[in-house]
């Protein structure tokens, strides 16, 4: 090292970004000017703005930026790197809000049609902006967020890479813009839960290929022999979901001018595909990720160790290994051949025991701690999430036999069956882990009010349960009026009689789901107070971990 | 480790997997292939299992009017509360008609066969309402069904029907595997306007080449070609190509 270090050079990481970042925006103007169809111009244009945005943010860095390198540790310290996680996590309580809000409309939507105003805010616009921004927006924000944090501490290093943490962000947040107008303004593939087209597509992976090396990188400068647990789950989610959104979203644009491109899959073999993508969307997105987040909050939280060891070993091989043939049970008594749901339908019964292998590994967790579930709503939170990951992922392979899916499928029992799921385990973990990791990255000592938190959970929950039960007897109902014969051997209703039939459950879900964004408000107020007004922490101590053993 | 505690794991397997927990790429690796492989046994062979997709009589890809108002039921979402998938079930068949075979959706680039009915499947919609009925019906669903909850759509029967990427987009159909001939993609805009002309002297001409289309003016105004012209097509197209008189279910059995 340089004894005096006097002059001030650009590193090499800033000149390369700089450079691609100044050639996509080109790129994007070209396109812009050649297009014929306004709404991916509209995105080009964002291409331009967030190019030149983050040219300028760049040039902004260097100029305030001390010369040399970021410390990788500060007095034998890890010199943790907050700034994107603090971004990514203000991000997903953003998201959070439109993301649930705009379910709420829809599910109005229903209830009430004329809600319906043409062509933006139709439900087939909105309904893959409300799933988007809640899994991917809210949900995925949450994810990098914790991981980013999870990793640092677990291998007490700084995160890898001098601008790549916040190009993973910043480029994160920029797709969900991307995806999330293009809905609006009826840029869609048709393909549910990746409905984002070519480009955008591409931009994410470019996003996730750098997410991919940031997070690898920071383990291999892990102090720790071991790499813990939790980020086992990660890396099982950042990579099979870059494998699942490459082979499920593997088409051809049909110019560089157009949004408009078409898969290279077709009919059954894209069903195939797509529900292979779909169903490990929950299995990697929505549950190994937010495992990861359970792996290392709740013992944090309940001062514990993990419960056993092994048990996360086995279950975790056998969850991912499960996982990826359960696909089929979207397609039973379909024109998919029936070896494939058969394999399917056995798959997704198997997947009970690795799923509850983990819901038992969380709980456990709680061994000797249980009395602070009476004073900790946080530490609440997140037990129930777990017991509500139990519950949906029992109704999950029920669902998937044939018998129960014959009148399950197409119907509310599987939206009430994912809203269990999304709402009382992913969301609610999330909250959980939210709750505890504001008060660390702002350095306060602890939330402005767990009162607050109280009142979040248990809004929150009376909404989840009117949610979930209303769309059981909406989704049953339903299911049987369809299959429903007089006893002449006539089918008894018409189709529009079973739709009529759901009026009040639509209506009771809707406030099902105002209940739920209305706790999840106090939280977005008790995070802003906390980081405003929160009292400062004691100087900090350097938590002990526990390892993976 | 470091403090030196003693580990309660250090025999067989769970001594071998610290090989994993200690090694980043390993472990990066060893994920990979577990998760591979699920796939790999249950997608690759749907493309070279022959009975995978039926073998059926009339079959052809969709006329470009028809494409047309695919990417716009595509555009507008109606795949997440309409299926086109009749699943093999006595209530399904009596009520939606025969079981949708996979030969059907096989030009299909993406497929389109939901996964919720908030309305009723469309599989075999096709020549079951008028496309008075329909067009009155995406203009305001309630004014024909009264209890309706679909959204409107009058604004498709008032944007005209934009054709100047068709051949464009039919051409890397073609390069997917469906089966347009060079003619039928250098037409495309010509066959649009073939298709809503039934006095047009193309007509014969476009037939051949897409037999049992339809040939009218669908949303039957007189004017412009308009989205809904389009979108009407493709509805009363769905489900008529399959003559399930001559089908034989035996021989298809998987």
């Amino acid at each position: 090292m340089q004894a005096v270090t006097t002059s001030k050079s650009m590193r090499g990481g800033e000149v390369l970004l700089l450079a691609v970042l100044a050639l996509i925006a080109l790129a994007c103007l070209y396109a812009a000017a050649k297009t014929i169809e306004p709404a991916y111009a509209f995105h080009m244009g964002l291409g331009v703005v967030g190019g030149a945005a983050g040219v300028f943010a760049i040039f902004q860095r260097y100029s305030k930026r001390p010369a040399g390198n970021t410390p990788l540790e500060i007095d034998g310290k890890p010199n943790y790197n907050f700034g994107p996680i603090k971004f990514s996590t203000i991000a997903a309580l953003f998201w959070g809000v439109a993301g649930m809000a705009v379910g709420i409309y829809i599910a109005f939507e229903l209830a009430y049609p004329w809600l319906n105003v043409g062509p933006w805010f139709n439900f087939g616009r909105l309904r893959p902006l409300h799933t988007s921004a809640v899994i991917f927006a809210f949900g995925g924000n949450v994810l990098i967020a914790t991981s980013f944090y999870v990793v640092q501490r677990t291998c007490r290093a700084r995160l890898a890479g001098d601008l790549a943490p916040w190009f993973v962000v910043l480029g994160y947040n920029m797709f969900i813009v991307l995806a999330g107008t293009g809905y609006l303004l009826g840029i869609t593939d048709g393909k549910e839960y990746a409905e984002p087209e070519w480009y955008v597509d591409l931009w994410l992976t470019i996003v996730w290929v750098v997410y991919l090396l940031v997070y690898l990188a920071t383990i291999m400068r892990r102090k720790e022999p071991h790499i813990y647990v939790a980020n086992w789950f990660y890396l099982a989610f950042i990579i099979t979901i870059a494998m699942l959104h490459l082979g499920n979203n593997a088409a051809i644009p049909i110019s560089a001018f157009s949004a408009k491109s078409v898969i290279l899959w077709g009919g059954v073999q894209d069903a195939m595909f797509q529900w292979w993508y779909g169903h490990n969307a929950v299995g990697f997105f929505l549950t190994a990720g937010f495992l990861g987040i359970m792996y290392y909050f709740v013992p944090k939280r309940a001062e514990r160790p993990i419960y056993s060891y092994r048990l996360s070993i086995v279950h975790f091989w056998a969850l991912i290994f499960l996982y990826i043939w359960a696909g089929p049970h979207h397609l039973h008594y379909t024109a998919l051949p029936d070896w494939v749901q058969t394999l399917g339908m056995t798959f997704s019964v198997m997947l009970w025991m690795p799923s509850w292998g983990g819901m038992i590994n969380g709980l456990l967790t709680l061994s000797g701690a249980w009395d602070k579930l009476r004073t900790d709503p946080v530490l609440r939170m997140l037990v129930v999430s777990v017991a509500f990951y139990g519950m949906s992922t029992f109704e999950g392979p029920t669902m998937s036999i044939k018998t129960v899916n014959a009148l399950s499928h197409y119907t509310d029992w599987t939206v009430g069956h994912v809203h269990s799921g999304a709402l009382g385990w992913v969301a609610y973990v999330s909250f959980g882990a939210l709750y505890c990791l504001v008060p660390w990255l702002w350095n306060k000592r602890e939330l402005y009010s767990l009162r607050l938190v109280n009142w979040h959970f248990w809004i929150g929950t009376i909404g989840i349960v009117l949610y979930i039960t209303s769309m059981w007897v909406s989704g049953i109902l339903q299911g049987l009026m369809w299959r429903s014969y007089t006893g002449q051997g006539y089918l008894e209703y018409s189709f529009i009689e079973t739709v009529a039939a759901m009026h009040p459950f639509y209506v009771i879900r809707a406030l099902g789901g105002v209940l739920f964004i209305a706790g999840y408000l106090l939280m977005v107020y008790n995070v802003w107070m906390t980081i405003r007004a929160g009292e400062a922490a004691a100087p900090s101590v350097e938590p002990s971990l526990q390892p993976a053993e | 480790m470091s403090s030196g505690t003693p580990t309660p794991h250090h025999s067989g397997f769970f001594a071998k997997h610290q090989i994993l927990e200690k090694n980043s790429i390993y472990l990066v690796i060893a994920i990979l292939i577990v998760v591979a492989i699920g796939g790999v046994v249950q997608i690759a062979p749907l493309f070279y299992l022959q009975s995978t997709v039926e073998k059926v009589e009339g079959m052809r890809p969709y006329t470009p009017l028809e494409i047309a108002g695919r990417n716009i039921y595509v555009r507008e979402g109606c795949y997440l509360c309409h299926s086109q998938m009749i699943r093999s079930l006595r209530d399904e068949v009596e009520r939606y008609g025969h079981y949708s075979l996979a030969a059907e959706s096989m030009y299909d680039h993406p497929f389109q066969w939901g996964s919720k009915r908030n309305g009723p499947d469309l599989a075999r919609v096709g020549l079951k309402y008028t496309d008075t009925w329909h067009v009155a019906h995406l203009k305001d669903p309630r004014s024909v069904v009264p209890q309706s909850i679909m959204p409107t759509y009058a604004f498709l029967a008032s944007t005209p029907l934009d054709t100047r990427e068709l051949a464009q987009y039919m051409k890397v159909n073609q390069i997917v595997g469906v089966p347009y001939t060079d003619e039928d993609v250098a037409k495309a805009e010509a066959d649009v306007k073939t298709q809503v002309n039934p006095d047009s002297p193309d007509a014969a001409d476009f037939l051949k080449r897409y037999p049992k289309a339809q040939i009218r003016k669908f949303d039957g105004e007189t004017s412009d070609i308009t989205e809904a012209d389009a979108v009407v097509a493709y509805l009363q197209m769905l489900g008529t190509l399959v003559d399930f008189n001559v089908y034989d279910d035996k021989a298809n059995l998987r």
